[in-house]
Parts: C-alpha cells; structure tokens; sequence
C-alpha cells in the first residue's frame, strides 16, 4: 500500500533500494534526493550503512537535511573518504550531465574538451568512483540530452570500456541503478546495457522511450516503481521537513 | 632556538616568479589562502601554472590573466557549484594548457613528490578520457603475479605552495582546527624548500598550540614551512572554520559580478586594487551597505 504517489517520494524510496543488501559499507549521496535515499535506508532496512553529514563526519542519528543536531559516529576527511572509494567499501550516487547505454557518464564539460561549449565540474571524482566502488546515479530531469549515445567526456567509466580492462575490474566494477523523475533504470542485462526497471506510478514505458537518446533493453514486463510505506513516507518527512525533495524534481 | 620565519604577504608572494609552478592548499570554497592569492595579484608574474583543488583561488588568478596551465580535479565553490572565471577562462580558451585528473589522481601526484617518487600507481583515472586528454600518461604492469595494468600517476612538483591554517607558531608549527586538513601537507610535501608560504588567522607561541586542539590537530611541523604570515581573515571568503564560516552573501556578489567584465572591473577596483587590508576594509563596508539597505 503506497502511502504517497508523489514524484520526489517515489525518487527517494528508489535511491534507497539501490543501497538494499549492501551492508557495513559508506553509502554516500551526492545532492537532495540520493542523500535522502541513504538515509532512508540505513533508517529502515539497511541499519549497518555508515552515513556523512556531507562534510567530514559519520552520523549515527537520522539527520535531517542541513540539520545540525549529530551524533557522530565517525571522522572522515577527504582523505580518508579516497582510502574507503579505493578500498571499495563505498557505494556513491551521483548526478550525470550526459550517460550513455553502458553508463559512461560526464559530468566534466559540454562540447569539446579543449575548449568546451560549457565548462561543468570537471570529473572530479567520477574516474575512481567508478572503477573502485559502488556508483548508481540519480538524474531529475530525465531528456534525451542527457541520455545520449556518446557523451562528451567519459568521467565514470561504463560496461563496455571495462568490459576490455583488466580482470580485477571486470570483477569489482558494479554500477547498481540509475535512477530518474520517470523510472528506475539498471544494467543487468547478458552484456550491461541499460535496461528499464521499473516505470514510475503514472508514468509510461513510451514516455522512457521517447526521453532517452538511445535503445534500452525493455523487458516484456516493466513494474511499476514502489512508493514509500506508510512509516517510510513519515521517516522521509523527518529527514526532510522542509520539502527541498520537492525542488529536485520540479 | 628554531628560526622566526614571519614575514609579510607580499614579501611572500614576491618569491613566486613567472612562469613557475604553484601548489594552493584548500579545497573548493573551503580554507584557501586568499590573501596570498590576492598578495600574488599584486605582482606583475604571470604564465603560473597553478595546481589546484580549485575553487575562486583559480578564478582569480584566471581572471587576472595569470595563468598558463591549471591542473585540477575540479574548480568549484562549494555552495555554487561552477566557478565563473574559470568557467568563461576554459570556455573561450584563454588558458593555454589544462590538465585535468581524478581528485585522487591529483592526490597520488603530490604524494609521490612529497616522497621524491617517480609516480605512483592507482586504477583511478584508467579507462576514463582522463586518459584521452592527458596523452602524456602512461601506465605500469605490476610486476607481481596478478600483472595487472595500472595508471602511474607521475609525480608533480611544485616551485612555491600556499597553504592557509587555523594556528601556527613562528617557525612554522601550524595546526588545523576545522573538521580537514584537506591535502594541505601533501602541497608543502611536493614543494622545494624555500618558497613553502603558510598563512594562519593566528600566531601563537608553540605552548599556546596544544591548549586549542588535541594533538592530532598538529600535521604540519616547521621542517615543512619556510615562511609564515599572520593573516585574519585571510581565507575570506572561503571558510576557516571554526574560526569562520563561508562568507555566501559575498561568494554571491562575487559570482555576479563576474557575470560580465564591466560589473568585474568596478569590483576588482574596489575589491582587489589595493594592500590586504583596504580588501578587508572594503569587504566590512560593503557588509555594512547590504544591512543598510535590507
């Protein structure tokens, strides 16, 4: 029994299933509604899930978003956030400009590299997030601008690059989910293309079509994404009191 | 009795000559030594190569016209995501050469140097167009049994590094107070003895050192520092917490004012024509206007 059908909810209770099963390791978020997700989690069925306050610290308690009141449980400078993504015990989601059907995203420049059209973050940390821990993704607006065929500048690598590298990382390499305002989309098909998962209530598997730059693999069955119950609905409205979820998917 | 290394911000920044290749301490919008930046705008160098957990310390000396070559993770501020100089300097190639890494890429090439190691190995970066746009990389085969192939990181040396910390004494002792010390010593590591510039919001006596953190707040030892300057507020408006927090309704004008270069001009005259503390002066005056008028 779905206990809200609104679109930033669904989001948040997807980025929470893609942290299921994974354990005593750092779940770590990367804007509003993957923080959200990690969070609710570790709140409901994923209790062993360390969590940050987005700075340098574990928390124990279930922070609200921006909220100061922390119970802390851990320190993790940058540093030692690199050691725990290299050491693999991480699982990172983050925002992609541009991802292709094997998962190559961008996130560093729009255009040429040497003189880009739009000048974006940089890869920042996406080459060894990627290849080192757990990497799913959240994207709010869902285009075919941003699912392409190729993007701009490979900063998380993707299946197919891995699928020529070495055998440690054909071994370790996972990206879990990628998550958007209209589905759940994810990579376990027999050669890593992106596959739906799941449509959002509401929305159609033509509405995914038509939004994405590229085939996806469509199983002859797409279920509908799941809401949050009614105890999650109430712990993400702890988590988040002032509704910025919202704002992610307007 | 070790040396008194205190010196002033532009006695500092006059070591730094053209053409060299200079380590920023900080991250993003985060403890960066601002007022050793803005010493350096002071001067007429020119064609750094600046190496760098960017954020508006590579702006400016992009914006001034100081910059050959960036080697960065990233350029941001934190709060606003895109850093608007670098942004217009990268977007109509007006910087010469770039070279763009992982964040922990960057991180290995300053150990290395730190340790005086060719390069260092790591899976970071590989398969990425990290390795497209930087040709110059290459790679090691493990010598072990598993023979994997691995990216070697080459080591990055630096002629002259600023750092900014909370607290150091007069030989160079400095503590971090706020919750990272970010890779601040690994920027002092990768440097030649001689222009090693640690800027804090406080000199202290070496005793007074322990008494405002646990010991594990004193990573960078005198053998690391060859100048230091006392500078309040010196990383404004990055934050030095716990000394101060993000200084965002400035950060904001800042980012507006870079919007187009005639706004720019009226605020680098107001704002960075003169010593550190008519910047500081002006920064307090402006504050004064914003409540003013609210």
């Amino acid at each position: 029994m779905t206990a809200s059908t609104n679109l930033a909810d669904i989001c948040v209770v997807a980025a929470a299933e893609a942290f299921r099963g994974n354990g005593e390791i750092f779940g770590s978020g990367m804007g509003t509604i993957q923080t959200l997700g990690v969070r609710l989690a570790r709140a409901t069925f994923e209790p062993d899930l360390l969590v940050s306050d987005g700075e340098a610290f574990f928390v124990a308690n279930n922070l609200p978003i921006g909220g100061s009141d922390k119970v802390i449980e851990g320190w993790v400078p940058f540093r030692q956030v690199f050691d725990t993504v290299w050491g693999g015990r991480r699982h990172v989601m983050m925002g992609a400009s541009q991802i292709d059907r094997y998962g190559n995203s961008n996130i560093a420049n729009i255009g040429p590299w040497k003189q880009p059209k739009a000048q974006l973050l940089g890869v920042r940390g996406a080459p060894g997030n990627t290849i080192n821990n757990k990497t799913s993704f959240f994207i709010p607006k869902h285009t075919s601008k941003v699912f392409v065929e190729k993007v701009d500048m490979v900063s998380g690598i993707g299946y197919d690059r891995v699928a020529k590298m070495s055998k440690w990382t054909r071994d370790n390499f996972c990206l879990p989910r990628v998550i958007t305002n209209l589905c759940v989309l994810d990579f376990e098909t027999p050669d890593n293309r992106m596959r739906l998962r799941s449509v959002h209530p509401g929305v159609t598997v033509d509405d995914v079509i038509a939004n994405t730059g590229f085939e996806l693999v469509i199983p002859s069955d797409v279920p509908v994404s799941r809401g949050p119950s009614a105890d999650e609905l109430s712990i993400i409205e702890t988590l988040d009191p002032r509704g910025l979820r919202n704002k992610e998917v307007a | 009795m070790a040396r008194d290394k205190r010196m002033t911000l532009d006695e500092a920044a006059a070591h730094v000559k053209s053409g060299m290749t200079i380590g920023i301490g900080g991250w993003g919008s985060r403890r960066k030594p601002m007022s050793l930046v803005r010493a350096l705008l002071r001067t007429d160098v020119k064609d750094l190569t600046v190496v760098s957990y960017g954020g508006p310390d590579v702006g400016l000396l992009c914006a001034a016209g100081k910059v050959k070559k960036v080697v960065y993770g990233f350029v941001s501020l934190d709060s606003i995501a895109l850093e608007p100089h670098f942004r217009s300097a990268r977007q109509s190639g007006s910087i010469a050469e770039c070279v763009e890494y992982d964040e922990g890429m960057l991180q290995w090439a300053l150990y290395a140097a730190s340790l005086r190691l060719p390069f260092l190995p790591t899976r970071a970066g590989l398969g990425s167009d990290v390795t497209v746009v930087n040709p110059q990389l290459r790679t090691v085969t493990s010598p072990y049994a598993d023979g994997e192939e691995l990216l070697a990181v080459p080591s990055l040396e630096l002629d002259a590094a600023f750092v900014h910390l909370n607290r150091a004494d007069m030989h160079g002792n400095a503590q971090f107070l706020g919750p990272d010390l970010y890779f601040d010593d690994l920027f002092l590591g990768a440097c030649d003895t001689g222009r090693r510039f640690l800027s804090c919001e406080k000199i202290v006596t070496s005793d007074e050192l322990l008494k405002n953190g646990s010991f594990h707040t004193m990573k960078i030892n005198r053998s690391m520092v060859d100048g230091v300057i006392e500078s309040p507020n010196g990383s404004h408006f990055t934050h030095c917490t716990p000394d101060y927090e993000r200084d965002e309704k400035f950060q904001s004008a800042y980012v507006k004012a870079a919007a187009d270069p005639e706004s720019w001009s009226a605020f680098a005259s107001r704002f960075l024509s003169g010593s550190e503390a008519d910047y500081q002066a002006e920064v307090k005056k402006w504050h004064d206007e914003q409540k003013a008028q609210a």
